[in-house]
């Protein structure tokens, strides 16, 4: 299953290469990472089918992680990923808009990695 | 001949009216009135007595005079009189000397009488002159006593209107010096209130950061929970590791916890120099210069100032550039106060561009909202520059953008000291505060700051 982290937070890698050690090696789950809206843009466009999932952070300089969920959503990807959006502020403002450009979850930061590998496992057995 | 008498009753009533009008002392008219009465008393005794008695009448005459000249003479209260005794003396003399020769040579004046009665009448003559001339005299002396009066009530006069002025200068004085003691209080009371402004200006300021603050000390929390977290999870997978004598795999988890522990220190530090500058940024200012990394500085104004926004308004969104120049030479500032003058002038380059974002959302077009920050050393000069492609300030408004209090937004959203104390803060660095503007295009403010100043 391939992932794509989006977060301006460049240590937010090594910290997902570390929590699923495991699953990396195992080559259940393999990762790429952009630091910023339109670097995942370029990402999807550059290897379209590949990310199966999306995990973005909200509050980026230039694009915004809303911004992001809704060029995706517009773009038509085939097939189309899962996007999950992180923020730091949970508030109803956010996952309302986020759930209305059709993000399929929402997470709050810091990140409950034992709670996100719990979804990434359902997923990855749909 | 009955003379004698009667010019002693013209002097003395003469002197009577001189007592009556206050020249003399009041006590010489009754002295004089006697006087006068007498030389009645001695004419009417001429009228009455037969010739033979004439001698004895006239002798009275004559001392009546006599008496009369010698009181006037001794006495200085008739000073302005004595003109009298002058006027009289002769004709005393030449009747004395004519009664003495007709009484010693009847004869000789028989013969010389007409001579002798015209010298005595010659006296007479001389008297009348001397009235005239002393009345003469008295007007003159009257006039200059007049031009004396006069002069003595224009001083006088001057001496009251002197006075006057002197109780109205030093009215007005006190009327000043309370004016300036006022002014004074004034100038106090707008002392501390500028000063008051400075610090709410610095307070507002602070408010826009609070979210961006929050945030960016939530970041790196995240990090160290996470870190910390997940090293715990590492130290299991290494001790299983060791158990299933795999020493090379336990080695490469004991390399990324030595980089987690790094990273748990790293982001620490962060969180602590945000609160640090926060603290620094609400402090007043020690105004200690030191040794400041303006690339750092600039770096943690520009994230502060973006998520503090970011924070207050959720549809805002900008795109941060940084150009800083690596090998910069340290610069030696306040940095609490060059951080307030990047803090405002990056936060104005944000309401600049959010500002047109809506705008041209609103006319339909796109726009890429961006705000850079660069830093470069020229010459013996550091530069700062701050660039925003927002609308950039209108021509007619250029010039007063420095101005204290000077405001586009509503009242009681921006105090309109930000610029205005930035300015004040790169003049008192000895540097300069500049705009290179392109209404519709955007902005670009530029601090000089001289790496010595003079």
């Amino acid at each position: 299953m391939k992932i794509l982290v989006v977060d301006d937070e460049r240590d937010i890698q090594m910290l997902f290469e570390q929590r699923f050690r495991k699953e990396i090696r195992q080559g259940d789950m393999s990762f790429a990472f952009a630091f910023s809206g339109e670097e995942a843009l370029q990402y999807l466009d550059a290897h379209p089918q590949e990310a199966v999932l999306i995990l973005s952070d909200i509050n980026m300089p230039g694009m915004s992680g809303l911004e992001l969920l809704g060029e995706i959503k517009e773009h038509h990807y085939v097939p189309p990923p899962i996007v999950m959006m992180i923020t730091a502020y949970s508030d109803d403002d956010n996952y309302n808009k986020a759930f209305s450009l059709g993000a399929d979850d929402f997470l709050t930061k810091p990140l409950d990695f034992n709670l996100l590998k719990e979804k990434l496992k359902q997923i990855g057995h749909v | 001949m009955r003379l004698d008498a009667t010019i002693a009753m013209i002097i003395c009533s003469y002197l009577m009216r001189r007592a009556k009008l206050g020249q003399i002392d009041q006590k010489w008219l009754s002295f004089f009135q006697i006087r006068f009465y007498v030389a009645i008393g001695i004419i009417a005794v001429g009228f009455l007595a037969e010739s033979y008695a004439n001698t004895i009448i006239q002798l009275a005459g004559l001392a009546l005079l006599v008496h009369i000249a010698w009181t006037l003479y001794k006495d200085d209260t008739f000073k302005a009189m004595r003109w009298i005794v002058w006027a009289i003396i002769p004709y005393v003399v030449a009747s004395a000397v004519a009664l003495v020769i007709r009484f010693v040579t009847p004869k000789f004046y028989e013969n010389w009488g007409d001579y002798i009665e015209s010298a005595v009448f010659c006296t007479i003559g001389w008297g009348f002159f001397m009235w005239l001339y002393s009345r003469k005299e008295r007007k003159a002396l009257e006039e200059e006593r007049e031009k004396l009066r006069r002069k003595e009530e224009e001083v006088r006069t001057s001496e009251i209107m002197q006075r006057q002025l002197e109780i109205q200068v030093s009215q007005r004085t006190e009327a000043l010096q309370q004016q300036k003691e006022e002014l004074e209080k004034t100038l106090d009371e707008l002392k501390s209130t500028q000063a008051q402004l400075i610090q709410s200006e610095k307070m507002a300021s602070l408010g826009e950061l609070t979210a961006g603050i929050a945030h960016e000390i939530q970041n790196p929390l995240n990090f160290v929970t996470n870190f910390s977290d997940v090293s715990a999870e590492l130290i299991d997978e290494m001790i299983v590791e060791l158990d299933n004598n795999n020493p090379e795999e336990a080695k490469l988890i004991a390399v990324d916890l030595k980089s987690n522990l790094d990273k748990i220190l790293h982001h620490g530090k962060r969180a602590d120099g945000i609160v640090k500058g926060m603290l620094q940024h609400s402090r007043n200012s020690s105004g200690q210069k030191e040794p400041t990394d303006v690339n750092q500085l600039a770096d943690e104004y520009l994230r502060l100032a973006y998520h503090g926004l970011r924070a207050k308004d959720k549809t805002f969104n900008a795109s941060m550039h940084t150009d800083f120049q690596n090998d910069l030479p340290l610069i030696t500032v306040v940095p609490q106060d060059i951080g307030r003058v990047l803090l405002n002038l990056i936060t104005n380059a944000f309401h600049a561009v959010s500002e047109k974002k809506k705008k041209e959302q609103e006319a339909g077009r796109a726009f890429e909202p961006a705000v850079s920050v660069g830093t470069k050393k020229r010459r013996n000069d550091l530069i700062i520059s701050i660039t925003d492609n927002g609308n950039g300030v209108p021509a007619d408004l250029v010039d007063k953008i420095f101005q204290p209090f000077f405001t586009t937004k509503p009242t009681g959203q921006g105090t309109g000291l930000g610029l205005s104390l930035s300015y004040d803060i790169v003049k008192a660095h000895g540097g300069e505060l500049t705009i290179a503007n392109e209404p519709g295009i955007g902005a670009s403010f530029v601090i000089r700051l001289p790496y010595q100043p003079s």
